[in-house]
């Protein structure tokens, strides 16, 4: 039955494609709930006994010559993911309910993302994965380069190549392992055997090529550009899931394929996500721009799932998902509010001008939704954040315990970068520029809207629910976890 | 063997030669006198009338012997051998036989849509002959026949090429084309030649007996070689390729597709046939640490250079139908991997990917004729704005586009998956992960201008120039033809076992 998540959001694309006149915006608010609908009844009424597993739904031969199924499975891990695409899907589709220009064409695209992302978390034969994974891919193109704000073109080309690029190692490293297994079942291939010396190239490509979409420093140079240049909507599902696409792929496909070769590189892994964590954070706090720095503190915070990976503990790699859920909530909700609440009533996101303009009387809202968000961003107990950092930070002591010592100095910076933009853009201190402050006529000051709370409070419930209770996910993610082969 | 059984055997290629005639007697018919005209003065109306009607009924005429001379090829027995290897028929051969002539279809239904042409019953005619050289070339296990088949192929296409009189850049692309493939035919001929001298026939099947025996000598390379070099000649392969740019840019829009797509696929079919099954004992192996002599690593060489020049080249290009021939070089270098590999697999893969890419290109040829109907001009500022004036044709510009860059779920992508994968697979010990590594570098390449022109068409605004002849009144069939395209890539795209194994099957 989860299967019909893709179906649906496919489904809802070929709808707007095909029948103009149709009300694109319900369409779509239609399929996406539809679509989460399915995701928390499968997330209720699945036994967590049956999670533990990578469980057939589907499976139907597709080019049998060829050896390709279409083949859908689901386990605690992907079930957590499907849960955050619906709840990220939901509140981008609200937080674009203002797009009037090419209407149809904006949310077509927007659920051919969606579509593939839970093609993505969902698929069990490695083409299909693939063909999911590169779908994703150019939609974000279009999304961006029609409509997106600043310096759009450049940042949308600078996205889809980096994504490509790193699509073109997964690619090589996917024929590796068909051709050498001559199999594509993910279930079959995690049980073969592939030599060690195979391995020992095959894994660093495989991730690589993963961990450019997750933005592992230096391949991260794409995602603040990109993030900045996106709608709203756009940087919620570039942040929220499609980021997640590259570390539940290095997860899924590349570490329990090549089991040994990531054991040999896994210690490489952990240094390039530390200092991801540490330098995103401090780039962070020297930005003019909201978006930047929210931008930038994706890169850090996806940090946190890659070092998560590389412990190869139960405890960090269950962290690590946790980690992908939490920062999908958390960081769809920071963009909502700098893209959607921000910018499109004051046409500016700039720090030093918010700082004027005394948002925090004139969309009290807005600034108590930044004020959770960025609480939950830098991990304050009660939200999502501090439960996923906390045991990632708990499996990577085991393992690397220099890594926790620098990286608690990376969430030091986190904080200081959070509560400068928060500072800055809300509370600006208008005591000292009295002449300065609002002037009505510079930006367009409507309340916020209906559609805007229901997705804030979507978001904000989505991220204290797994902070004050994160068994909830963690009984489901562990088991599947442990089931995984690189552990053993 | 009866004259009559032979005629039965031939009936699809006889049907098209007889269509082609009573296309020819039809334009002569049409209003001969008004035709002919100045080159440069306006057209009264009643003319142009005159001429577009003419072109109607060839066009449907064609279309129509082509549709019959399909039925006929349907109707074929399953295996037969005459003469040989000179006539032969297998269900590879039918299948193929179908597809070229699939391809002269919609390209006649291009024809309609070129406003330029002065004398449709003979263009018409001329493509219908081009066709036959196709069949023949598909249908023939013998070197005589097939370099027939090449010449009448390529006599055809350089007429097609030259045909637009008002356009000098025609004439240019004509006379390019002419002197590069004369050339390359001398090659071939002299490579044929040398190979008969050594094994004492012409038929493939007795060459690869004999082959098999003889040892690896001097004389045998330059024969292999210099066959080969025509073939890089047709499929444009670097570093042979250097009239395909002026061609593709120069000839009228449906000649353009002919070449990019039916001459394309005849050329991999025959030139697969030739080295696998002709030239199969003396393949040689390209693998990265272990190559030896044969015509593998000769291949090799041609797509390494043929996929990193075009991609390449490519990137610079502003004008979209020589974007298009850069690229063409570039999917060449790809489907060569393919008859590398050799064998089934390698065969199929290759056969898979070159009629995959030959539909793409015949579409979107056709939204390049759209294009030129309403702007006047090919240039990519030509297509910015499109998708606000023809979304329709737009939508089908990107599932080429998309297509050939291979992004899913478009028959490209699988393509290129089972193209790479065979490959790799058959290299023993990954000996040919340079090829894949370069091919799919030259894919990522390829995305960067693929999106430039989905940039323009998509992203940027409407040019000045581009809205000026908008009163064109828009041709509906062809609107059709580019949509059950663009259509057949998608389908192909997503259940690609259709196609896949029916190749699979038919290749032996």
């Amino acid at each position: 039955m989860i299967a019909w998540t893709i179906y649906l959001a496919f489904a809802g694309a070929a709808v707007l494609l095909l029948l103009p006149g149709v009300c694109a915006r319900w369409i779509a608010l239609l399929t996406t709930v539809a679509g989460l609908a399915l995701g928390i009844v499968g997330f209720v009424r699945t036994p967590i006994a049956d999670l533990a597993h990578f469980t057939t739904i589907v499976s139907v031969p597709w080019v049998p010559p060829l050896g390709m199924n279409y083949h859908l499975a689901i386990d605690g891990v992907s079930l957590t993911m499907v849960l955050v695409t619906g709840i990220s899907a939901v509140s981008a589709v609200l937080f674009s309910w203002d797009v009037e220009h090419r209407q149809r064409e904006f949310f077509f695209w927007l659920l051919v993302v969606v579509g593939g992302c839970y093609g993505v978390f969902l698929s069990a034969d490695l083409f299909l994965f693939f063909a999911f994974y590169e779908l994703v891919i150019v939609p974000k193109y279009f999304l961006i380069a029609i409509f997106g704000s600043t310096n759009k073109e450049y940042g949308a080309m600078k996205l889809t190549l980096y994504s490509f690029f790193g699509g073109m190692f997964v690619f090589a490293g996917i024929l590796v392992a068909y051709v050498t297994a001559g199999s594509l079942d993910l279930n079959q291939l995690a049980q073969f055997h592939f030599a060690p010396q195979l391995q020992s190239w095959a894994f660093p490509l495989l991730f690589l090529g993963f961990a450019v979409l997750a933005g592992i420093w230096p391949l991260h140079t794409w995602a603040p550009t990109g993030h900045v240049a996106a709608p709203t909507a756009g940087s919620m599902l570039l942040a929220g899931i499609v980021m997640k696409l590259g570390s539940y792929a290095g997860l899924r496909v590349a570490m329990n394929l090549f089991p040994e070769g990531f054991q040999m590189w896994s210690k490489w892994i952990a240094v390039l996500a530390v200092i991801g964590i540490v330098y995103a954070a401090a780039v962070a706090l020297r930005q003019h721009d909201l978006k930047f720095v929210i931008g930038y503190s994706s890169v850090s915070h996806m940090g946190f799932v890659l070092l998560g990976l590389a412990t190869a503990n139960v405890l960090g790699v269950s962290g690590a998902v946790l980690q992908m859920f939490s920062h999908g909530v958390i960081a769809a909700l920071l963009f909502a509010v700098a893209g959607r609440m921000i910018y499109r009533r004051t046409h500016t996101r700039e720090l030093d001008a918010l700082s004027e303009m005394n948002l925090s009387h004139a969309l009290p809202f807005a600034a108590f939704t930044f004020v959770v968000a960025s609480a939950a961003s830098m991990g304050i107990p009660g939200f999502s954040g501090f439960a996923a950092e906390i045991t990632i930070l708990i499996g990577t002591w085991k393992t690397y315990p220099i890594a926790v010592w620098i990286t608690g100095a990376g969430m030091v910076l986190a904080a200081a970068f959070t509560l400068r933009a928060l500072v800055k853009s809300f509370f600006g201190d208008v005591r000292l520029q009295t002449d300065r402050v609002p002037r009505e006529a510079d930006w367009n000051e409507q309340s916020i809207t209906l559609a805007e709370k229901c997705g804030a409070c979507l978001l904000m419930f989505a991220t204290l629910a797994v902070g004050l209770y994160p068994k909830i996910l963690l009984d489901r993610i562990q088991p599947a976890v442990e089931a995984m082969r690189f552990l053993k | 063997m009866s004259y009559l059984e032979l005629l039965k055997l031939a009936s699809p290629e006889a049907i098209v030669v007889i269509s082609a005639l009573v296309v020819l007697a039809i334009g002569l018919m049409s209003k001969r006198g008004t035709v002919v005209a100045g080159v440069s003065s306006a057209k009264p109306p009643r003319k142009a009338a005159g001429i577009t009607a003419a072109t109607g009924w060839c066009s449907l005429v064609a279309a129509l012997c082509v549709a019959i001379a399909i039925a006929a090829v349907l109707m074929l027995p399953r295996n037969a051998n005459l003469f040989g290897g000179m006539l032969v028929i297998t269900p590879l051969t039918s299948l193929f036989k179908i597809i070229c002539l699939a391809l002269a279809f919609f390209t006649v239904g291009l024809v309609r849509s070129e406003k330029s042409l002065r004398h449709p019953g003979e263009y018409l005619a001329i493509i219908l002959l081009a066709t036959v050289g196709l069949m023949l070339l598909v249908g023939s296990e013998e070197l005589l026949m097939i370099f027939i088949g090449l010449e009448l192929l390529g006599l055809s296409l350089y007429v097609m090429t030259a045909f637009d009189r008002t356009d000098v850049r025609s004439a240019e692309a004509g006379l390019k084309y002419f002197l590069f493939g004369s050339t390359s035919s001398a090659f071939t001929l002299f490579g044929i030649s040398l190979i008969y001298g050594m094994s004492g026939s012409t038929g493939l099947a007795a060459i690869s007996e004999k082959l098999a025996t003889a040892p690896v000598q001097p004389l045998l390379a330059t024969g292999v070689v210099m066959t080969l070099i025509g073939f890089a000649f047709k499929i444009a392969a670097a570093p042979f390729h250097l009239w395909a740019p002026d061609a593709y840019q120069g000839a009228p829009v449906p000649s353009a597709a002919f070449i990019a797509s039916g001459s394309k696929v005849a050329s991999f079919v025959v030139l697969g046939k030739i080295v696998l099954v002709g030239f199969g004992p003396v393949h040689g192996s390209s693998a990265w640490h272990a190559m030896t002599a044969g015509w593998s690593p000769v291949l090799a060489v041609l797509a390494a250079l043929s996929i990193l020049i075009g991609n390449l080249v490519a990137l610079a290009q502003t004008n979209v139908r020589r974007l298009l021939a850069y690229s063409a070089v570039a999917h060449a270098g790809y489907t060569l991997l393919g008859l590398i590999a050799g064998g089934r697999e390698g065969f199929s893969a290759t056969l898979f990917y070159v009629v995959v890419y030959a539909i793409t290109l015949v579409g979107a040829f056709g939204v390049v004729a759209v294009v030129r109907s309403e702007t006047g001009g090919d240039d990519l500022r030509n297509f910015s704005g499109l998708a606000g004036r023809e979304p329709l044709v737009a939508g089908c510009m990107a599932v080429f586009m998309f297509s050939l860059a291979g992004i899913p779920p478009l028959a490209g992508f699988f393509g290129k998956f089972y193209l790479f994968s065979a490959a790799l697979r058959a290299g023993g010990n990954q000996g040919l992960f340079w090829l894949v590594g370069l091919g799919l570098f030259g894919s990522f390449l390829s995305l960067y201008y693929y999106l430039i022109v989905l940039k323009a068409i998509f992203v940027d605004r409407p040019s000045g120039t581009a809205a000026a002849l908008d009163d064109v009144s828009s041709d509906l069939l062809q609107r059709i033809a580019v949509s059950v395209i663009a259509a057949a890539i998608l389908f192909v795209g997503i259940m690609p076992d259709i196609l896949a194994s029916r190749i699979l099957a038919a290749a032996q």
